[in-house]
C-alpha cells in the first residue's frame, strides 16, 4: 500500500445531501492534491455519479477519501462502500447506457472513463466497493 | 432544500444556477419551471451555468428534459455559460446533452432565443420549424 499523505475522512451516504457533501470532500482533497482544474472537476463527478448508486442502488453506504502517494506522485483516492444487493452481471453493468434503475446508465461506466484507476468489488447479497483514483500529472 | 430562483425578462425566464444542486433541488427546478412556462407563456428558457462546477448524469439529463418540457409548451431552452473542464467531462462521461442547444455565454444565449423567437412570429408557417430538433 502507498503511504498516506494527507489522512482518510469517511463521509456517511444516506440522502440527498450527502452526495452533495461527497463531491465537496472530493473537491476538498483534489485541490490539495493540486490536480489541474479538468481532472478536479472529473473525478469529483465520478464521485457524484458513484455516491448517487451507492445512495439508490446501495441503500446507502459511506464514501472514504485519502490523498495517496505512489512515491513518484500523489493523487487522490475515493472509494464508496454499501452493504445493498450487490451487482450480479458486472459485464452489463459496465455496459454504457444500461441501466438497473431509472439513470441514463452512464454512472458506473462514464465514472471508469473518468478516472486513472477504477476497481469494483461486488457480491451479490453482500454489497459493493468502488475505488476509484486520479492522479496528479 | 434550496431551490433555485426563475427570473423573466420578457418573454424569457432566466435560471441561473448559483448553488451546489441536490437532486431533489433538480427535480424541483423541472416543476418549477413547467408552472412558471404555461404560466406566463414564455417562448423561451435561459439556464445560465457559469457558476456550476460539474454536471453529472443526473444534472445533464435535467438539462434534456426541460428542453422537452418546454417544447412542449412552445418554448425553446438554451443552457448558456458552460466551464470548459465541466465539458470536456461531459463529453468524456459519455453525456452527449443531444437535443439540448448551447451558447457561450448569456448574451449569446438571448440572441438565439431572440431569432427563434422572431422566427416564429414571422414567416408562417415556418417549414423548417419542425425539423427544429435535427
Amino acid at each position: 500500500m502507498p503511504p498516506r499523505s494527507g489522512g482518510p475522512e469517511e463521509l456517511r451516504i444516506s440522502g440527498d445531501d450527502d452526495v452533495v457533501r461527497v463531491r465537496q470532500l472530493v473537491r476538498t482533497y483534489a485541490q490539495q492534491t493540486k490536480l489541474s482544474l479538468v481532472d478536479q472537476t472529473k473525478l469529483v463527478t465520478a464521485a457524484s455519479e458513484l455516491a448517487r448508486n451507492t445512495l439508490i442502488y446501495g441503500g446507502g453506504g459511506f464514501a472514504r477519501v485519502e490523498e495517496i502517494s505512489d512515491g513518484r506522485r500523489s493523487g487522490v483516492r475515493a472509494s464508496f462502500h454499501d452493504e445493498g444487493p450487490g451487482i450480479p452481471d458486472l459485464t452489463l453493468a459496465l455496459a454504457d447506457g444500461w441501466s438497473s434503475g431509472s439513470g441514463l446508465g452512464l454512472g458506473l461506466s462514464g465514472a471508469r472513463r473518468l478516472v486513472d484507476e477504477f476497481d469494483l468489488d461486488t457480491e451479490v447479497g453482500r454489497g459493493t466497493v468502488v475505488t476509484v483514483v486520479k492522479w496528479k500529472r | 432544500m434550496e431551490r433555485v430562483p426563475i427570473l423573466k425578462i420578457g418573454g424569457v425566464l432566466l435560471v441561473s444556477i448559483q448553488i451546489d444542486l441536490h437532486d431533489q433541488s433538480v427535480l424541483a427546478l423541472q416543476e418549477d419551471l413547467a408552472e412558471k412556462i404555461s404560466a406566463t407563456g414564455a417562448h423561451g428558457v435561459v439556464i445560465d451555468i457559469s457558476a456550476v462546477e460539474i454536471v453529472d448524469s443526473f444534472i445533464g439529463r435535467m438539462f434534456a428534459t426541460i428542453a422537452s418540457i418546454s417544447r412542449l409548451f412552445d418554448a425553446d431552452t438554451v443552457v448558456v455559460g458552460m466551464r470548459p473542464a465541466v465539458a470536456i467531462t461531459l463529453v468524456e462521461l459519455g453525456l452527449t446533452l443531444g437535443g439540448v442547444r448551447t451558447a457561450l455565454d448569456l448574451e449569446r444565449g438571448m440572441k438565439i432565443l431572440g431569432q427563434l423567437g422572431r422566427q416564429r412570429r414571422g414567416v408562417l408557417p415556418h417549414s423548417g420549424e419542425l425539423e427544429r430538433d435535427f
